[in-house]
This record gives structure tokens, C-alpha cells and sequence, in this order.
């Protein structure tokens, strides 16, 4: 994973709420056993008709729309099933955030996991960026702001641990390696535990 | 030991699983006491562990069995793969079972079946417990008052290496649901009524507690129903505190041990329910008494009304991009609307109570022509289960296509799927968009009401099928 520090972009807008991982990534191209090349089964139903053919009108697929790194998208984003295929094929796509006013409880934490910032604002700022679809914005995840298209910024919120994650492109796997001791301690502390062994 | 303050059924969980405990920089290491995978959301997990040159800690508590992708169909005595991409994924998990020493119920064993089915049967889900699976269903398992959740790939790959994960401490939400179901609805009706009236996010952030009247009358495969779709309300996991009727359910099972070894494993279960005094972050009431049976008419599972109800008018752009998506209009009631494929399966509503209430409205009637309809048991062991009581054959008799188990069409991975706008009424847990197949429709609702569906052809009240 590499590290994140600042992204700098234009966004993309989608503007609907609760957008589920069916929808992100649809479940009929979850049968493979690697992680990368889902990018091309992004929004799969959305971006694609019926005879493969990509939809004009998609906002993803508009020409303003190609390169762009930050992905604007409705409340409760992500929602719906845990599959990581989510951030892999967002990430893979080539976007590096999402921005939402919430962003669904698995979803979020995948997205860290594969250096995909997720970005909650508040309402207000939020509307600003829908307003605005294609408008250049600078997402810092050390300083936990976003710049907004009126020349302010938005704050956002990261657990420390996950910005850390994000900031080191170290995960969470390392940290627990390192805490084979504790983790032995409490497992030889726990009979039900040991039993089991 | 002095008095300590009162703690809720999650906070004791918590309490009991914290390896470390949070710090500044780092939330806690909690541990997991059974991880069950599968074969869709784990081949990367190992391939991570590959590349590290890890090991699985504790293959003694990881079980795995096949589900999502499987075929429910069999030709010439093989099973009907969709492709090899599906056959492959089931050869990958054989090898890492193998290679790592995990326990695996292979299709065709008496144990396989859908992972959130056979956890219970196993015995493997146990009230305290801490579970987690590469699945959102996993929920399903704290109707025994575990702590269980769905997790990502990247994460199974930690809890095979360190039986760890690093948690944020979520907040709880009781949700205490008072008076009693009427004839004919059932736990789905009622969760879906839940999520209806709090919404697809309510449980964002929080743990939910089932508690109340209403929630102690449901038998434990009505329990795992209503757990089973917490994450269709937000939350990542949903608990109803252990009481005798989980003992009851428990005792006997494959992994709980007998004898003294059970009435001391019953001694400390009994200690785990929220304690009276036990503050909640949020409390939120339902009355289970109002309900009728529910039906989804959008694309999330807060989109539903009773069964008589006129599906309402569109709130926002969201809600008519639904019902436009469904080919529904609002204003008149979703009774009537014909239905391509009638689907009772999937980890909500798949054990062998749920195959008995359809049975019951279809014994000696014949399905619509026009109608499919595909049982899908949730288990091998359901499916004996039901097999032995005759239920099978009253399926067949009306009609339906009585498969093997797995995951079949409530996730349309393994070549069981709808055609565009086809509509289904379904005992599965999400009507999202394409779901169930590209452009196919779905619409949620409990067993009863699916086999009521699938005798009218159409979207149908089960109650009056039910009169003896």
C-alpha cells in the first residue's frame, strides 16, 4: 500500500444516497481469487447498458470526467455487503478518495485498508461539491481538510490509527505481527481459549 | 469483587475479547474466538498470507465451507458450475483448507451449507463469542448473543495470521420492540418493518440490541432472521441477549460440550445479558403488534410497506429512480403485481422453520404456471431435515425446483439469476439494484409470503392461506 498524503484532483459527482457495493462492483464479477484488474466492473450496470456499450450520460463516462482522482458521492455510500472488491475496483479504476456525508461502517474500513481515503463532510460543504461536479479540489489527510470550490475547506474526521495507516501506507496487519506477545498472553489467560488449542 | 457498573450484553463482550486494549494512537486488539470463511471473499486473505510467509494462528478455531458461488443444480451427478472462474474458487479454498489445516465442508458433505446456516447447526456460534466472517450476514450470528460481524478480505487475512482484529469501539443502540406478531408474520416482516421505519443507516456506527417482549416470544431461527439483516439497517452486528430458549437450542449441538461442561458453559452464559441499569448510547422503540406482512417495493431494503398498503409516493429523486428501476407505480398496493420467479433461500430465511411455514401455505396447491419457484435449503442438514419430514416432496408437488444448498439467488453468483426485468419475490435479505441478476427486480419478503407469491403468480397475501 502506498503512503497518502494529499490528494489534488478533479471530482466526479454521483450524487445518489445509499449507493451499495452491488452497485460498486455487481456480485456476478466477485468470482476471481485476486485482487487487481476490477476496475474495468466499476459501476458495471451503471456505467455499461445492457449490450456492453458505455452510457453517455453515466457521469463517470462524461469526457470532463476521465483522470479524475476524488469521487463525490451521496450519504451512506458504500452500504450493503463487505465485499473489499469495492475499494479494489474504485482503487483500481483510479480513484484515490471518496467523499460523502457518511460513508457505511465496512465499506470505510476497507477503503483504508487499500489506501482509499474516505472523506465524511458536513452536509453543507457536501452540497457545494455536488453543486460543482468536475471542480478541482485538495484533500490533505494529514491535516484532515478539503478545499471547497468557494475558497474555504470542509474538515473531516479519521480515526487516528487509520490516518496513520493512510499517511504510512502501513496497515493494521504489521501492528497486530507485533503484538504476538499480548496476543499469546491472552489467549494462554483465557482457558476457554487454550481449551480450544 | 466490588460492584462494578452495570454493562450492557456488548459491553461485556468487549470487556472479555480485548487482547490490548485501545491506546492514543491505536484502537484495541480484540479477539476473535471463531472465524468461519468462504470460498468468494478468502482466496486473496491467503495469498496475502503467502506472500508474508504467514501461517494460520489458530486453524482449531477457522472452519470453512462453499456457499456463494456454488451451482445448486447437479447434471449427471456434477455439479453445474456457472464457469471455471466459480469451479476454481472452490478448488482455491480445498487447497488453502489443505495447506493450512482448516476444517472445510465440501459440497455434498452433511455438514456444508450456507455459512450463516451452519454456524448454529454446528453449535459453532456460542452466546460471548466473538465471530467474524468475510460476509455482511455475519450479523445473523449474534441472535445468540455473540458479537458478530462482517469483515473485509484484508481483514480475514489478519484473523487467519493473528486470531486479532484492530475495532473502534462501536456504540450500541438498543432496540426494544414490544407487543406480540400477528398470524402470518413472521421476523422478517418485523425486521423489515424495523429498518422501514429507522432507516438503511439508522445503525451506522452502532451495535444493535434486540430487546423487549416481542423479541423473547421468537424461537432462535426467527432470532437469527431479525440479526441477520442489522446490516440492512447500518450496523455491523445485532444482538439478542442469551436466554433459555438458546440453551435449549444449544444443547446437544456437535461443538457444545455436554454434561457438567454445559451447565457451567449455561452458568456463564447466563451472566451475559444487559444488566438493568446498563445505559445504551441510543434507545429507539417498535411496536411488533401494528405489523402485517411486509413487502419491498424500491431498491434498499427501508423501501417496503404492508402487504395492503399503497406503495407510497416517491419522497425524493432516490425513491422514484426506485420505483422506476421496479416498474412500480405509487399510490395502490403491490398485491397483484405478477411475479417471473418465486426465490426461498439465503441465509435469512433458509432454515428448516422457514421451509416448514412455505410448506404449510403450499402443501396440496399447485404453483402459478407462470411461476417459478426455486426452494434453495439453507444447509445439507436442513435439506435432510426437511427431506425426512416430506417437506420436499410437497414442494415438488406444487411445483417448485428443490435445489441443493448454497447462496443460490439471493447473491446470483452461480448461474441462478433473474433476466432483466424480471421480478422475483424473495425471502433474501437485498433488493438492490441488478442484485439478483442485471436489471432483474426484487421484492423482499418472509417465507409465507414468497409461497403465497408463487401459488398467485403475483405478489400475495399469505393469511388467508393460512386459515385451517
Amino acid at each position: 500500500m502506498e503512503p497518502v498524503v494529499r490528494i489534488a484532483s478533479r471530482t466526479v459527482v454521483l450524487p445518489a444516497d445509499n449507493v451499495d457495493t452491488d452497485q460498486i462492483i455487481p456480485a456476478r464479477f466477485l468470482t476471481g481469487t485476486r485482487t487487481d484488474g476490477l476496475g474495468d466492473s466499476l459501476f458495471a450496470d451503471w456505467r455499461r447498458d445492457g449490450a456492453g456499450e458505455l452510457r453517455p450520460d453515466f457521469p463517470l463516462n462524461r469526457p470532463e470526467a476521465q483522470g479524475a482522482r476524488i469521487l463525490v458521492a451521496g450519504a451512506n455510500f458504500g452500504c450493503g455487503s463487505s465485499r473489499e472488491h469495492a475499494p479494489w475496483a474504485l482503487t483500481d479504476y483510479g480513484f484515490a478518495a471518496v467523499v460523502s456525508p457518511s460513508i457505511a461502517d465496512i465499506f470505510k474500513g476497507n477503503a483504508v485498508r487499500n489506501g482509499l481515503v474516505p472523506v465524511e463532510i458536513a452536509p453543507s460543504a457536501h452540497r457545494e461539491l455536488l453543486a460543482r461536479p468536475g471542480t478541482e479540489i485538495v484533500i490533505d489527510v494529514e491535516a484532515g481538510t478539503v478545499s471547497l470550490p468557494d475558497g474555504g475547506s470542509a474538515r473531516f474526521e479519521l480515526p487516528p490509527f487509520a490516518r496513520r495507516c493512510l499517511l504510512t501506507g502501513r496497515g493494521p496487519l504489521d501492528f497486530l505481527l507485533e503484538r504476538e506477545p499480548a496476543i499469546l498472553r491472552y489467549e494462554q489467560g483465557h482457558d476457554d481459549v487454550a481449551a480450544a488449542r | 469483587m466490588t460492584a462494578e457498573s452495570p454493562r450492557t450484553l456488548f459491553d461485556k463482550i468487549w470487556d472479555a475479547h480485548e487482547a490490548v486494549p485501545a491506546g492514543p494512537d491505536h484502537p484495541a486488539v480484540i479477539y476473535v474466538d471463531t472465524h468461519l470463511i468462504h470460498e468468494v471473499t478468502s482466496p486473496q486473505a491467503f495469498a496475502l498470507l503467502r506472500e508474508r510467509g504467514l501461517r494460520v494462528r489458530r486453524p482449531d478455531r477457522t472452519w470453512a465451507t462453499v456457499d456463494h458461488s456454488i451451482p445448486t443444480r447437479f447434471v449427471e451427478g456434477r455439479p453445474a458450475f456457472l464457469n471455471r472462474a466459480t469451479r476454481n474458487q472452490v478448488e482455491t479454498l480445498e487447497r488453502n483448507c489443505e495447506e493450512h489445516g482448516i476444517p472445510l465442508y465440501r459440497m455434498g458433505d452433511p455438514g456444508q451449507g450456507i455459512v450463516h446456516v451452519i454456524g448454529p447447526e454446528l453449535g459453532l456460534t456460542q452466546p460471548g463469542r466473538t465471530i467474524v466472517c468475510g460476509d455482511s450476514h455475519t450479523s445473523t450470528h449474534g441472535a445468540f448473543g455473540a458479537w458478530a460481524f462482517g469483515i473485509g478480505t484484508t481483514e480475514v487475512a489478519q484473523v487467519l495470521a493473528t486470531q486479532c482484529l484492530l475495532q473502534e469501539r462501536p456504540r450500541t443502540l438498543g432496540i426494544e420492540i414490544s407487543g406480540r406478531l400477528g398470524a402470518g408474520v413472521s421476523a422478517k416482516d418485523l425486521i423489515l418493518g424495523v429498518i422501514r421505519r429507522f432507516g438503511v443507516a439508522a445503525g451506522r456506527g452502532h451495535v444493535i440490541e434486540y430487546r423487549g417482549a416481542a423479541v423473547r416470544a421468537l424461537d432462535m431461527e426467527a432470532r437469527l432472521t431479525l440479526c441477520n439483516m442489522s446490516i440492512e439497517a447500518g450496523a455491523r452486528a445485532g444482538l439478542i441477549a442469551p436466554d433459555e430458549t438458546t440453551f435449549e437450542y444449544l444443547e446437544g449441538k456437535e461443538h457444545v460440550p455436554s454434561g457438567d461442561g454445559f451447565a457451567d458453559l449455561v452458568a456463564r452464559w447466563s451472566r451475559l445479558p444487559t444488566d438493568e441499569d446498563a445505559a445504551f448510547d441510543r434507545l429507539l422503540s417498535f411496536d411488533a403488534g401494528s405489523l402485517e406482512p411486509m413487502v419491498t417495493w424500491g431498491t434498499n431494503p427501508g423501501m417496503s410497506c404492508g402487504i395492503s398498503e399503497a406503495v407510497p409516493a416517491p419522497a425524493d429523486a432516490g425513491e422514484r429512480a426506485a420505483l422506476d428501476y421496479m416498474g412500480i407505480e405509487a399510490g395502490r398496493p403491490l398485491l397483484g403485481r405478477p411475479a417471473d420467479v418465486v426465490f426461498i433461500g439465503s441465509c435469512t430465511n433458509a432454515r428448516i422453520s422457514d421451509l416448514r411455514a412455505a410448506a404449510r401455505v403450499l402443501a396440496g396447491r399447485r404453483t402459478n404456471p407462470a411461476t417459478q419457484l426455486l426452494v434453495v435449503p439453507g444447509s445439507a442438514k436442513v435439506r435432510r431435515q426437511a427431506e425426512a419430514e416430506g417437506l420436499d416432496e410437497v414442494f415438488r408437488s406444487a411445483g417448485a425446483e428443490w435445489r441443493a444448498p448454497g447462496c443460490s439467488m439471493c447473491i446470483a453468483m452461480n448461474g441462478d439469476r433473474l433476466s432483466p426485468k424480471e421480478l422475483a419475490v424473495s425471502t433474501s435479505n437485498r433488493n438492490f439494484e441488478g442484485r439478483q441478476g442485471p436489471g432483474g427486480r426484487t421484492v423482499l419478503a418472509s417465507p409465507v409470503t414468497a409461497a403465497a407469491s408463487a401459488l398467485a403468480g403475483a405478489v400475495a397475501d399469505p393469511r388467508p392461506f393460512l386459515q385451517d
